[in-house]
C-alpha cells in the first residue's frame, strides 16, 4: 500500500532538492506534481454517480438523533 | 501526589452507534422507516436472527431516552421470516431490532438503520467493532441490491437540506463524578474536538445554504450547552441517564456531538482523547477553562479552516481550538504518567501528532482525518474544473465519500489507494462481524446469539432472557459491563450443548441465586 508521503516522494523528480527541515514530506502535497492528484481524481471520476445535481436533490433524509 | 492517583488511561468501557443515511435510488416517495426495517431484516433473516418487539428487552429502557422501532405488518412479504410478531397493532408500523452474534444491536431508529457496537475497552477495539458495523451495513445494501427496491446507506450525518442524524459515542464513567463538573470540563473539549475528527461538509448552515466548506457536519445543528434532547435543541453535552448498568456506581455518558468518522486515525483519536479526558475528570485533573459562548464557538471552529479563530473565554481572554485541545492533551499526558499502557501511549502520540500538524498546515493530515482528506479531494476537483463551492459535483463528492460500498464510497477508494492510513486489517474486521469482544459482557450476549439464537427470548444491554426446553424463562442479568466476559463464562459457553445446559453451568459457577443476576 502506498502512503501519501511515498507518493509525494516519487513525484518530486521535478523538485531540485529535498526539504531541509524534517517536516513530513506530505506537507508538499499542496505543491506536488498534478499528475499525482489527477490520478486519484481519475479513480474517483470512474465511480462518481453520474448526475450530480439529480443525485444531490434526491438525497433527502428524515431527521435522526 | 501523582503516586497516589492511578495513571489516567484510554482504556474504558465504550461503544459507538451509527445512524446511517439511507437512500432509495429512483424512489423519491419511498418510506425510510419501512426501508430501514428492510435493511435490518435483510441482515437478520438469512442468519435466523429474529427481529421483533418482544426480542429487545425494553424493560430497562425509559421512553424518553430510547427510540422504539415499529411493527411491520404481516402482509408485507419482506417480513415473512419474522418469527415473533406481537399482536396486530391498529396502525401499520415497522419494527426491526436484532442482536447480532458480535453482541451489537442493529435496529431502526428515527427512520434510519442504526448499528450500535458491542461494548469494548480500548480505542483500537472501537475501530474494529465500529468498522464491523460498516460491513454489516454494506452487506445489507448488497442483499437488497437485487430486489425491486434497492437501498443505499451512507455513514454520514446530514443531507444538507436541514436534517441531521447522529454518530454517537458511549463511555462508562464513574457515578461519583458530579455531572455539572463533568459537563463543564467536557464543553470546551467537545467544542474544539472537531478539528481532530470532523467529517467535513460542503455548505454552511443547516441546509448548506451558504457556499463553502466546514470542518464538522454536525456543528450547525447544535443549539444548547447541556440538555436531554437528541433530535432538536441538540446539546453539546447530552444528559441522557440510562446507565444500562448499576446506576449507583456508573454513568453512561452519551455523546452526540461527533461526526461519523471513517478515517481510522481520526476515529482512534476521537474515542481515545475522549476516554482520556474522562479519566482526567474522574481524577480531578481536567484543565479549568470556560468558553464565553460554547455554541457560537462550536460553529466558529467549524467554519474556520485556518484553525486560527480566537474563541472568547469567560474570563475575557481568548484561545484557538488548537490551544484548547493542547491544554487537554498536556493534562492527559502528565496524568498518564511515565509508563502509560500501549492504548494510552498510542492515543497520546496520535493526538499530539495531529495537534502539531494542524498548527503547521492542516493538509498534512489528509491521510488521517476525514475533513482534511475530503477537503484535499474537493480542492483537487475545484482546481481541475474551476468549480465553485456550490457546484453540485462537490456536494455529490461530500455525500458519496461516505457510501458504505467499498467500490463506490470515496473514503474507501482513497484508503485503498493508500491516501488514507488504515490501522485495522480486513481479517480483524471480518472476525468482528461475527465475534464479540472477549473482555466485556458483549461476550455473553453475542455468544448466546451465536450458539443458541432460537432460545434467546429477549436481549438487551444488561440482560439476556433464555427460554428453556420446557418453555420457562431464565433472565441472566449482566449489570456489570465488565462481567460475563470470556474469562468469566467462556468455558461454560463453549461446553454447553444447549441453552438449558448453559443455564445450569452458569448457575453452578455462581452457586446461588435462581436469577443468575
Amino acid at each position: 500500500m502506498t502512503s501519501s508521503s511515498e507518493q509525494a516522494n516519487r513525484d518530486r523528480n521535478e523538485r531540485p532538492e529535498p526539504p531541509e527541515d524534517d517536516a513530513p514530506v506530505v506537507q508538499a502535497q499542496t505543491q506536488i506534481d498534478t499528475t499525482a492528484v489527477d490520478s486519484i481524481l481519475d479513480d474517483i471520476d470512474s465511480v462518481l454517480e453520474s448526475n450530480a445535481e439529480e443525485f444531490v436533490r434526491n438525497f433527502v433524509q428524515k431527521g435522526g438523533q | 501526589m501523582s503516586q497516589q492517583v492511578p495513571p489516567v488511561s484510554a482504556v474504558r468501557v465504550m461503544g459507538a452507534e451509527t445512524e446511517f443515511g439511507i437512500s432509495e435510488p429512483g424512489r423519491p416517495g419511498a418510506n425510510p422507516m419501512r426501508d430501514s426495517a428492510r435493511v435490518v431484516d435483510a441482515y437478520a433473516a438469512p442468519r435466523g436472527l429474529r427481529s421483533a418487539q418482544s426480542f429487545w428487552d425494553f424493560s430497562a429502557e425509559t421512553p424518553l431516552a430510547d427510540a422504539r422501532g415499529f411493527l411491520m405488518h404481516e402482509s408485507d412479504a419482506h417480513v415473512s421470516q419474522l418469527t415473533h410478531l406481537p399482536d396486530a397493532m391498529p396502525d401499520a408500523q415497522y419494527l426491526a431490532n436484532v442482536v447480532l452474534a458480535n453482541g451489537a444491536r442493529l435496529y431502526v431508529d428515527h427512520a434510519h438503520p442504526e448499528y450500535s457496537s458491542p461494548e469494548v475497552r480500548t480505542p483500537r477495539d472501537v475501530l474494529v467493532w465500529d468498522r464491523a458495523g460498516d460491513r454489516v451495513a454494506e452487506e445489507c445494501v448488497r442483499s437488497l441490491a437485487s430486489t425491486a427496491e434497492p437501498v443505499n446507506l451512507y455513514k454520514n450525518n446530514t443531507d444538507s437540506k436541514g436534517s441531521s442524524y447522529g454518530a454517537h459515542e458511549n463511555y462508562l464513567v464513574r457515578r461519583d463524578v458530579d455531572f455539572d463538573l463533568l459537563a463543564a470540563a467536557l464543553i470546551p473539549f467537545f467544542t474544539t474536538r472537531q478539528i481532530l475528527c470532523g467529517a467535513g461538509r460542503v455548505g454552511i448552515g443547516r441546509s448548506g445554504e451558504v457556499p463553502g466548506y466546514q470542518i464538522s457536519s454536525r456543528a450547525d445543528f447544535f443549539e444548547e450547552q447541556i440538555g436531554l434532547e437528541t433530535t432538536l435543541r441538540r446539546p453539546i453535552v447530552n444528559t441522557r441517564d440510562e446507565p444500562h448498568a448499576d446506576g449507583t456506581q456508573w454513568r453512561r455518558l452519551h455523546v452526540i456531538i461527533g461526526d461519523a468518522t471513517l478515517a481510522e486515525p481520526a476515529t482512534l483519536v476521537r474515542f481515545g482523547s475522549t476516554a482520556l479526558v474522562l479519566g482526567l475528570i474522574e481524577a480531578g485533573l481536567a484543565p479549568h477553562l470556560e468558553l464565553a459562548d460554547p455554541v457560537t464557538a462550536l460553529q466558529t471552529v467549524s467554519h474556520d479552516l485556518t484553525l486560527t479563530a480566537a474563541l472568547p473565554l469567560a474570563d475575557g481572554s481568548a484561545l484557538t481550538a488548537i490551544d484548547v485541545q493542547r491544554l487537554y492533551w498536556d493534562a492527559a499526558q502528565r496524568a498518564a504518567g511515565p509508563d502509560p499502557d500501549p492504548a494510552t501511549a498510542e492515543v497520546l502520540a496520535e493526538w499530539d501528532r495531529f495537534l502539531t500538524a494542524l498548527a503547521r498546515e492542516p493538509r498534512e493530515l489528509a491521510a488521517d482525518i476525514d475533513w482534511v482528506a475530503k477537503l484535499v479531494l474537493l480542492e483537487g476537483y475545484r482546481t481541475r474544473g474551476d468549480l465553485a463551492w456550490d457546484d453540485p459535483t462537490l456536494a455529490l463528492i461530500d455525500v458519496q465519500y461516505s457510501d458504505v460500498r467499498r467500490e463506490k464510497g470515496l473514503f474507501h477508494r482513497l484508503e485503498s489507494a493508500g491516501r488514507i492510513r488504515r490501522l485495522t486489517t480486513d481479517a480483524q474486521v471480518e472476525a468482528a462481524v461475527d465475534t464479540a469482544p472477549h473482555d466485556t459482557r458483549a461476550f455473553l450476549r453475542g455468544g448466546v446469539i451465536e450458539r443458541f439464537a432460537p432460545a434467546v427470548a429477549a436481549a438487551s444491554w444488561d440482560a439476556v432472557v433464555l427460554e428453556r426446553a420446557d418453555g420457562t424463562h431464565v433472565r441472566i442479568g449482566m449489570r456489570s459491563p465488565l462481567g460475563h466476559t470470556r474469562e468469566a463464562v467462556g468455558a461454560a459457553l463453549h461446553a454447553a450443548g444447549s441453552a438449558d445446559d448453559l443455564i445450569e453451568r452458569l448457575r453452578a459457577d455462581h452457586a446461588g441465586p435462581a436469577s443468575l443476576d
